[in-house]
């Protein structure tokens, strides 16, 4: 065995030598390399603490100026909160009705979802339990394709085609209405909930499933008594998020739902939501120390509040769901 | 939809031919129904799923029957005009250019490194930790922030800067780099009532530096040299000073060279691409940061689970050789993280090129005829100019509106494409 | 991170940094090696609450081959990871007691295990190419560690391949992508890029666990071939392979050492009944 050694090395003795030298010689200097090291590390924690800027600003921003806005003679907190008239630009009998957006912003929302979620749930059942392979690979680049265009396409389509189709199916609808913003936003949404109800889905353990069709039931009765209930929290965790993408949608409610806040639950009739009130004000000529334009800011802070509320709940349950299953 | 009958009948056929006692033949007619309700259930999903399929074709249907015939070269190259059929976008495409690329330029590497620093420097203490899991948390919170609200922000914050430096007004930036100021003379014979009888003198600009800009208008004095644009290059020349109601020469280049006395200058600057000023009011780099603060938790996230998704063996080899932790990132993770990275940061800024409303809050809806020229020239993008468009009430303007969506719409999808190879090699680099 | 590591520590390793001999070919009577590579003494480890090793107390000698044996989750392995710090990845690692390579406490917190590693390479269960060719893969820590040129690095790269047998598959394709080669090759070559840097200590993390027999053939007559230059420490379940290729043999036991000798004591006529037992193949 050692000669057998002895011979591969004297095979190779030259180079033996040449690499001995070689790997005696100093090493690089760690200093330089330590030093990148925690240079390159602090920059990595600004990456991360940009973040955490990000949101203390936003708070930050909205907050000041919300406090602002609630210094004004003609704003009251009691107004604010308590009335639904929202008429900020009307001279003399200025009055910031919150709830006159929030309604516009929750019959858009309610139109929306009760086209995205229902529509959503079945086709990501469809796609998670019965759809075959093909089937798959066509749908989801479709709702991939869904989910990139736009939202100004979204308006655009809202105001040009799904209106005048209403139009023309009912007469009582207003050239802006909710229904049609309501349907677009619906639409927007639905790949949204889809593909999370789907993430939900998926994420139920095989066995569950095969263990329920092995019980002798249906793929139907597997799904809708084993799978369901299991990916449960995943799928409302998929509404929560999909609501809180159609409270914060602007293009399609600014393009399509009208300028004219109130309370009203007919989907035929203009309203305005909190987005498109935003929207209205950046776009206009309001001046930029006026009532008005620190009210854009109050908006603000509400929708953020409330999307944010509904989308820690989301990430909440949804990372308990994971880690069920995890 | 005829195989439910025949499947009925089979199941009926097997019912009767089994012999049991009552209460298997009733078990029996109840599974028959419950594989009807699998069955019926099974054709409505498909019909549901079908609805993407018809609404996205319902979609690129009406938008391109209403587009494409208006789709012109005018409407790539020309300016916003007026008229709806010399209106083009060509401004809003160079702006969604400059715009997206700014924004692709900062947000990337914060991104990722704020990817990596959560993915491969897991710190080891506890409460390291826990202010990681808060940064973790809060970006998927930023995800679901509405775009609006990053528009407000970006209003306050870098538009304005909180009014904290300079005010918006033109020309009163508290702090500004890559522009030079001028004085501009016109010369007495671009006066046709100076020139008459000198049939060849030209029209002359001369353009005197002002060190500042709020330097008083400059006092021009006989032999004094200003400078002179002759095609790009500026070129130095002595001029005159003559009293316009005294006597002029008749020499054509002479009185070229000359200027009123009385002539009070046009204060102009010029402006490199990289000029900066403080505030940054409604200019490019404002609306390329507001961008950042929408697409940042975007590539985050993707570039996270593409970090992730590389085998932590490759790191244990690299760790092992004695590779610090960066240097395990830079030569091993992030180079076989690349294309998942690369993907997500494709949708991402296809996602940031379609975003209107943070762009519409901060440059709000402003007529643009000219595409940027530096980081704070006022501008437009594509998405915005449609909106603009669309919300005119003329029927043109709407066709218009539908040919810039159809652009639009051309960027994504190739955005998409590319994205969607990405991908596809990668998986068959995985195996 | 180990960006805290300090000053002083770095400068004190900084030294041993400095060219280790390796050992000459003639001194290749290891019974007279009375040196220890690596020497424990009473260490305890932890993963979170669970206690993983119990007071283990060994000296790995010097340019021998020491094996360690014993039922899946008996410690071994995380022995051998402590021995050049690769635990520090995973969160609730924690230890006490004594273990030290040569004058580097491996415990101590401030010990820079980016030179340890250095020092003390390792090859693990699966093999681990890095998606990059095949010269890159063995270029790898030459180029984290030394200031070389092309040839010399060519040079470098060639010797590794030798060492660790592979070269005469792979010189032709040098610039193949390295996870292209078979399973056996793979493990060769992580075996090269670990013996690229120069490395003291070669640990074995159950080489070939993964590999058909070929393959696992070959990686024993490497060990045989890099015994007299390398201290090898090699963690493996194959009873066969300990007795061929090791001089020392380790048997755990639940996270204790309950033997530790010559590898023909353990396997011939060991002390302890429960070693025995394992090495007759009764449990395990």
């Amino acid at each position: 065995m050692n000669r057998d050694v002895a011979e591969s090395k004297s095979s190779s003795t030259s180079l033996d030598v040449r690499v001995r030298e070689l790997l005696s010689r100093g090493r690089k200097d760690l200093a330089t390399t330590r030093f990148k090291e925690i240079a390159i590390y602090f920059a990595l924690i600004g990456c991360g603490l940009f973040s955490l800027l990000i949101t203390v600003s936003i708070i930050g921003v909205l907050l000041t100026e919300t406090l602002r806005f609630f210094q004004f003679d003609e704003v009251t907190v009691t107004n604010f909160l308590g009335s639904a008239d929202w008429t900020p630009l009307l001279g003399e009998t200025k009055s910031f009705g919150i709830w006159g957006l929030i309604s516009g912003t929750l019959l858009v929302t309610g139109i929306a979802m009760a086209f995205a979620i229902p529509l959503g749930l079945v086709t990501a059942i469809y796609l998670s339990e019965y759809a075959p392979r093909k089937v798959r690979d066509i749908l989801k680049p479709i709702l991939e394709v869904l989910a990139g265009i736009p939202t100004v396409v979204y308006g655009f389509f809202a105001l040009m085609t799904i209106t005048p189709f209403l139009q023309w199916l009912h007469e009582g609808f207003n050239v802006y209405n909710a229904m049609s913003a309501g349907l677009a936003v619906g639409i927007l949404c639905f790949p949204t909930v889809c593909s999370l109800a789907e993430d939900a889905l998926q994420s139920v353990p095989k066995s569950l499933r095969d263990g329920a069709l092995g019980l002798g039931g249906t793929r139907f009765d597997a799904t809708i008594k084993v799978i369901l209930p299991a990916a449960l929290s995943g799928i409302i965790s998929a509404f929560l998020l999909a609501v809180a993408r159609a409270i914060g949608e602007t293009m399609i409610v600014a393009l399509a739902a009208g300028s004219r806040p109130q309370a009203t639950i007919d989907p035929r009739d203009e309203i305005q939501t909190m987005t498109g009130f935003m929207v209205q004000m950046a776009g206009g000529d309001v001046s930029n120390f006026g009532t008005e334009y620190f009210s854009m800011y109050a908006v603000a802070f509400t929708l953020f509040l409330i999307t944010l509320s509904l989308t820690m709940v989301g990430n909440i349950v949804r990372r308990r769901y994971r880690e069920t299953y995890e | 939809m005829s195989q439910a009958p025949q499947e009925h009948d089979r199941l009926k056929g097997q019912e009767e031919s089994s012999q049991q006692g009552q209460e298997q033949q009733r078990r029996l007619r109840n599974s028959v129904g419950r594989m009807l309700l699998d069955h019926y259930f099974r054709l409505a999903c498909i019909g549901i799923a079908c609805i993407s399929v018809v609404v996205l074709v319902f979609l690129i249907g009406s938008i391109i029957t209403q587009g494409v015939p208006s789709l012109s070269w005018t409407l790539l190259s020309g300016t916003p005009e007026p008229e709806p059929s010399e209106a083009g976008a060509w401004p809003a495409i160079a702006g969604t250019i400059w715009v997206c690329t700014i924004c692709a330029l900062i947000t990337l590497p914060i991104g990722i490194g704020t990817a990596v620093l959560i993915e491969e420097f897991k710190p080891r203490s506890r409460w390291a930790n826990r202010i990681f899991s808060v940064i973790q948390l809060n970006i998927s919170n930023l995800a679901g922030v509405p775009s609006v609200v990053y528009g407000i922000l970006g209003l306050t914050a870098f538009v304005s800067m909180f009014g904290l430096v300079g005010s918006l007004k033109r020309g009163e930036s508290s702090f500004e780099i890559g522009a030079i100021y001028y004085d501009q003379f016109t010369n007495l014979a671009s006066d046709p009532f100076m020139s008459m009888g000198v049939e060849d003198a030209k029209e002359r600009y001369f353009l005197a530096p002002v060190i500042s800009p709020s330097d008083p208008p400059t006092v021009a004095k006989s032999g004094m040299e200003m400078f002179e644009y002759q095609g790009d290059q500026k070129i130095p020349v002595k001029i005159e000073v003559l009293d316009p109601f005294g006597e002029l020469p008749s020499d054509p280049d002479a009185l070229s060279l000359a200027i009123a006395a009385d002539t009070v200058p046009g204060r102009i600057s010029e402006k490199s691409w990289y000029y900066f000023s403080l505030p940054f009011g409604r200019g490019v780099l404002a609306g390329s940061l507001t961008l950042m603060l929408v697409i940042l938790p975007v590539i985050i996230i993707s570039s996270q689970e593409a970090l992730r998704s590389v085998p932590s063996s490759l790191r244990d080899g690299a760790r092992g050789l004695g590779a610090t932790p960066w240097q395990v990132v830079w030569n091993i993770t992030l180079p076989a993280a690349a294309p998942g990275i690369l993907t997500g940061s494709i949708l991402a800024m296809s996602r940031a090129i379609g975003e209107t409303a943070p762009i519409l809050i901060i440059a709000g809806i402003v007529y643009i005829r000219n595409a940027p020229q530096h980081l704070m020239d006022s501008y437009t993008v594509l998405p915005l100019q449609i909106y603009n468009w669309t919300s005119r009430p003329q029927e043109e303007f709407h066709a218009i509106a539908a040919a810039g969506i159809v652009v639009l719409l051309i960027i994504l999808l190739s955005f998409n494409a590319i994205a969607v190879i990405l991908r596809q090699r990668m998986q068959n680099k995985v195996r | 991170m180990n960006t805290s590591t300090l000053e002083t520590t770095t400068k004190r390793i900084m030294n041993q940094v400095a060219p280790q001999p390796i050992a000459e070919d003639d001194s290749t009577d290891v019974s007279e090696a009375t040196q220890f590579a690596i020497e424990a003494n009473n260490l305890n480890a932890w993963y979170g609450e669970f206690q993983a090793l119990h007071e283990i107390s060994l000296e790995i000698p010097k340019n021998q081959v020491t094996a360690f044996i014993g039922p899946s989750g008996c410690g071994k392995s995380t022995l051998l990871r402590w021995f050049n710090r690769m635990n520090d990845t995973i969160f609730s690692a924690h230890a006490t007691g004594n273990l030290r390579l040569g004058e580097i406490d491996l415990l101590d917190k401030s010990t820079d295990v980016v030179d340890l590693r250095r020092r003390v390479g390792i090859v693990f269960q699966k093999a681990n190419p890095f998606p990059k060719s095949i010269f890159e893969n063995v270029a790898f820590g030459p180029r984290l560690h030394m200031q070389l040129d092309k040839s010399e690095l060519s040079d470098l790269v060639e010797w590794s391949l030798r060492k660790a047998a592979v070269w005469e598959e792979v010189k032709d394709r040098l610039n193949a992508p390295a996870l292209g080669l078979s399973g056996g090759q793979q493990q060769r070559l992580c075996i090269a890029r670990a013996i690229a840097t120069g490395p003291e200590v070669l640990l074995m993390d159950e080489p070939c666990s993964a590999l058909d027999p070929a393959s696992t053939l070959a990686i024993e007559d490497l060990m045989d071939e890099l015994r007299d230059q390398y201290t090898i420490v090699i963690v493996t379940h194959n009873m066969q392979q300990a007795s061929r290729c090791s001089d020392k043999t380790a048997f755990f036991f639940e996270g204790r050492v309950v033997e530790f000798g010559t590898t023909e004591k353990i396997f011939t006529k060991p002390s302890s009944q429960k070693t025995e037992d394992y090495v007759r193949g009764r449990f395990g």
